[in-house]
């Protein structure tokens, strides 16, 4: 018999750049992207309050890939979520400010905002959860139910808001986009206010990533599983390094971390979790990769997708709420196009639309790679008609290098 | 007389098997050739070679067509010349009329605008000569299927067929059916068209054919003549499974105890067509320790008896009871069977057993995931300790358990499903065609896998259509056919005659 035990994995550096090719090409493309930018709009692109407005743009849509990307490795798509983030908008406004569609025939109880959005996030659950009970277990294509569910949450919205728009909203949800975390310290760096909270937070994060990610190279060198090379695992820690405390420099320099950045971090830190640690997660990849094995399996298939689809309301509720209080309005159009963002960051991103793969920080780098190229296009003035187009573009050329890569290999 | 069709000397490989080699069959004009053999002894194959499925250049060996060599590479080469093939699936799209499906790709059209007169009164013209009285315009799905097998002849006649092959026609037909078809074929021979039959029933082949080719193993074993002589059937069966057996199975020491999984009265329809009965009232026991086989041809429903009991992953309207430990136990959903100690390992592993774009690891822990996870969170060196255990005491052959499942060999594949049912700890095994498609090394190894399980006092099924495998590694074997358990027998008084005549024997009366 031929020999079968553990033989130690030689670390090999081209052997390895080139078998995780797509998660570098995809880092080095929003660098490129950002430094040519940077460039094109004469260093306007990192200036700390540009940064923060990338950030505060992109919130949402990164908040709703999270959702996606479950979804489109799960091997469904959904389109409904800027329809079900504009109904939730809505309905949060109309539940915070007390105005009702139709004072003749009823009226609305003003509730405060905790409670408010409280409710709003329970909708969009609930939404997601009536969406995913009939694609799990009615087995109607995702796409035809959200398709459906795309239409009625749009007129649903424009019903809730009796066609106009409402408005103001309560000062203390408006800072869950807007404000930003107070600075408890007061100096002066180069003559201007400098929060150095910001930059504090910022490094303590970068330790963190830091530590674990080294805990988990020594436990890899223990049991022979290092296949990163010395020199990538360092540059790579290296870079992350410079670049988080960079950011958060840059962002001290401005008015610090937004609160909507804390919330984006801990999601997305818990969605990597969830896809890369849990059973769910890993259940999620097998089904995606070959349902009909999963099932066979004993993975409950039906009940997955019932509680993705659940989960992805939950997160489109949540993007319409911070879409909401970014824009102190609730107005009819609130969430049209998201839904193709935030689809776009997924496959971006790297995932696969036959299902099984994908990655959460492939999601989030492809929400901010479409960010940064809306941020740096409008930055440079052009127009709203060519930025389709090359968004398109930069979609189709980011799925056919995934279709090329994936023939040879 | 110079035959119509001549192949010489085909040999085809498939990575790690010989699929055909050196074969050599004639077919004279105006005859029926009846080619018979088991399960994998290369028909389709060959047939598929006929009509450049496989094309010119993959296989050895050559082709003498109407006295012309011929080198097919696309099907189209094969029926422009009169070559017609009829699949045991058949090829007619369900929501299409007859007419569409018997001119599909060859409409009567001038410029692309189908001439629908000239369609219909061409299709009646061949539903009558193949005696099928519907109008043309009636939907494919609206047919039974001994109907749709009369549409798929009438589409071979509309193509000028000289040579026509029915790839186990009768199958799925009733007896009137059948009559009907085989009384067609005989009606074309005598206009002098020649058929190729490939079947498994020999009643039905010693009424119509010519005379009869037997494979075996991918060889040519016999050509038979059934006007030189009277062929018996038995003469047929010995040919097709005259095979030595030889040490090909690891020695066992059987320990059977007492009966630890038992099914009673069990029956199940067919997932679409209500009214098919796939499972007709099976009861079946197996014993601790004990190896039990169950044998049968393709279609007998051995998949779907397996499948069925295991968590009702197929058919419909399913009764009966199934005992665990003299316990009625409740196996209607999957994750309910393993619950109750079931697994199934099933005999098509790329579409139903292995996520293949996935690694070893994560393919074997799939079926017991909270079995290396606390508060359903994966650990992931418990995960690795435990893919290496089975990846030794299997034998995968992999550079790591990373690799992915789909750069791996067959059997590779199969110990990985295997691994997968191991760690989900069951006490009775269900495995369907556990050696299909791998070597004979790769199986001597599984068979090993199986007296071990054996030997530690779990009960495994062992489905398969090679009977020499379950001879060699069942204790008693269970013979199923249409659904049914015709026969029963201890292995050591069992022979592949004594299981091939149950078959034969009990075509037909399942249906009364």
């Amino acid at each position: 018999m031929t020999d079968i035990s553990t033989p130690q994995v030689k670390p090999d550096f081209m052997r390895f750049v080139r078998s995780n090719i797509r998660d570098y090409a995809l880092l080095l493309s929003l660098l490129a992207i950002m430094v040519f930018f940077q460039f094109n709009t004469h260093g306007t692109l990192f200036r700390p309050v540009n940064m923060t407005n990338i950030l505060l743009q992109n919130s949402y849509i990164v908040v709703m890939a999270l959702g996606m990307l479950l979804v489109i490795v799960a091997g469904h798509i959904d389109l409904s979520v800027g329809s079900v983030s504009g109904f939730i908008g809505a309905l949060a406004a109309v539940l915070m400010t007390g105005t009702s569609p139709n004072p003749d025939l009823f009226t609305i109880p003003k509730f405060d905002f905790v409670t408010a959005s409280i409710i709003c996030l329970g909708v969009g659950a609930a939404i997601g959860a009536i969406q995913g009970y009939f694609i799990a277990y009615y087995k109607i294509p995702a796409f035809i139910v959200t398709l459906a569910g795309m239409l009625i949450f749009k007129g649903l919205a424009l019903s809730v808001l009796g066609g106009a728009s409402v408005g103001p909203l309560p000062a203390t949800f408006q800072l869950l986009s807007t404000g930003f975390l107070t600075d408890v310290f007061d100096i002066q760096l180069l003559g201007a206010p400098f929060n150095l909270l910001a930059l504090l937070i910022g490094t303590l994060i970068t330790a963190a990533l830091i530590y674990f990610n080294f805990k988990e190279r020594r436990s890899q060198l223990q049991h022979g599983l290092a296949e990163e090379p010395e020199s990538i695992f360092y540059g790579r820690n290296l870079l992350i390094a410079v670049a988080l405390i960079g950011f958060s420099f840059i962002m001290g320099q401005y008015k610090g971390l937004p609160n909507v950045l804390i919330v984006m971090f801990a999601l997305i830190a818990l969605f990597v979790f969830i896809t890369t640690r849990t059973t769910f997660g890993r259940r999620i990849y097998a089904m995606g990769g070959n349902e009909k094995a999963a099932k066979l399996s004993g993975v409950n298939t039906e009940r997955l997708t019932f509680w993705i689809f659940t989960i992805m309301g939950a997160l489109a509720a949540l993007g319409g709420l911070i879409f909401a209080a970014r824009l102190n309005v609730a107005t009819p159009k609130a969430g049209a196009g998201f839904e193709l963002e935030v689809i776009a960051a997924c496959f971006i991103g790297g995932a696969a639309v036959t299902g099984g793969v994908g990655k959460i920080v492939g999601a989030v780098i492809g929400a901010f790679i479409i960010g940064v190229m809306n941020n740096g296009m409008s930055i440079m003035g052009i127009g709203i008609d060519w930025q389709f187009v090359i968004k398109g573009a930069v979609l189709l050329f980011a799925v056919f290098l995934d279709v090329k890569f994936k023939n040879r290999g | 007389m110079q035959p119509i069709l001549e192949m010489r000397g085909i040999t085809k490989t498939f990575p790690g098997v010989n699929a055909l080699s050196a074969v050599h069959i004639d077919v004279r004009p105006a005859e029926i050739l009846a080619v018979v053999g088991e399960n994998g002894a290369g028909k389709s194959t060959l047939m598929k070679v006929l009509s450049g499925v496989y094309p010119h250049g993959t296989y050895s060996g050559d082709i003498y067509y109407e006295g012309v060599e011929r080198k097919f590479s696309k099907i189209s080469d094969s029926e422009d010349l009169g070559i017609i093939i009829i699949h045991q699936e058949l090829a007619l799209v369900p929501l299409l009329s007859i007419a569409e499906n018997i001119f599909l790709g060859h409409e009567p059209a001038k410029l692309g605008v189908i001439n629908w007169f000239e369609a219909f009164a061409r299709t009646k013209e061949l539903l009558k000569k193949v005696g099928l009285n519907e109008h043309p315009n009636t939907l494919i799905t609206n047919l039974g299927t001994g109907k749709q097998q009369l549409v798929e002849i009438a589409k071979a006649l509309n193509k000028k067929v000289k040579l026509l092959i029915l790839d186990e026609p009768t199958s799925s037909l009733n007896e009137t059916d059948s009559n009907a078809l085989l009384a067609l074929l005989m009606e074309f021979r005598d206009q002098g068209i020649s058929s190729i039959m490939i079947s498994h029933k020999l009643n039905e082949i010693s009424k119509v054919a010519d005379r009869i080719t037997v494979l075996r193993d991918g060889m040519t074993v016999d050509t038979l003549d059934c006007h030189a002589e009277k062929i018996s059937e038995d003469r047929i069966i010995k040919a097709m499974v005259g095979r030595e057996l030889t040490d090909r199975f690891p020695p066992r020491n059987a320990k059977i105890g007492e009966p630890i999984f038992e099914v009673k009265n069990w029956s199940c329809y067919h997932p679409l067509h209500t009214e098919r009965q796939m499972i007709k009232n099976v009861d079946l026991h197996v014993k601790r320790g004990e190896v039990v086989g169950i044998a049968g041809l393709m279609g007998s429903g051995r998949t779907e008896l397996a499948m069925s009991i295991f968590g009702r992953s197929y058919g419909q309207k399913i009764t009966g009871d199934v005992l665990i430990n003299s316990k009625p136990v409740d196996v209607s959903t999957i994750p309910k069977a393993m619950d109750a100690g079931l697994a199934y390992a099933t005999e098509d592993r790329k579409t139903y057993g292995l996520v293949l774009i996935d690694h070893i690891k994560h393919n074997i822990t799939l079926a017991n995931l909270d079995g290396v996870a606390k508060y359903s969170v994966v650990d992931d060196l418990v995960e690795l300790a435990v893919a290496n255990k089975y990846r030794r005491d299997l034998g995968i052959r992999c550079s790591s358990v990373f690799q992915t499942t789909v750069n791996l060999s067959g059997g590779n594949q199969q110990k990985v499903v295997l691994s997968k049912w191991l760690f989900s700890g069951p006490d009775v095994l269900i495995l369907d065609e556990p050696t299909r498609g791998i070597d004979v090394g790769a199986k001597y190894e599984i068979y090993g896998i199986i007296n071990q399980l054996a030997e530690a006092g779990k009960a495994v099924i062992v489905i398969s259509s090679e009977m020499a495998e379950l001879l060699g590694v069942a204790d008693r074997i269970y013979v199923m056919n249409e659904g049914k358990f015709v026969a029963e027998m201890p292995a050591k008084e069992a022979s592949q005659e004594k299981i091939m005549r149950a078959i034969m024997k009990s075509w037909g009366k399942a249906n009364d």
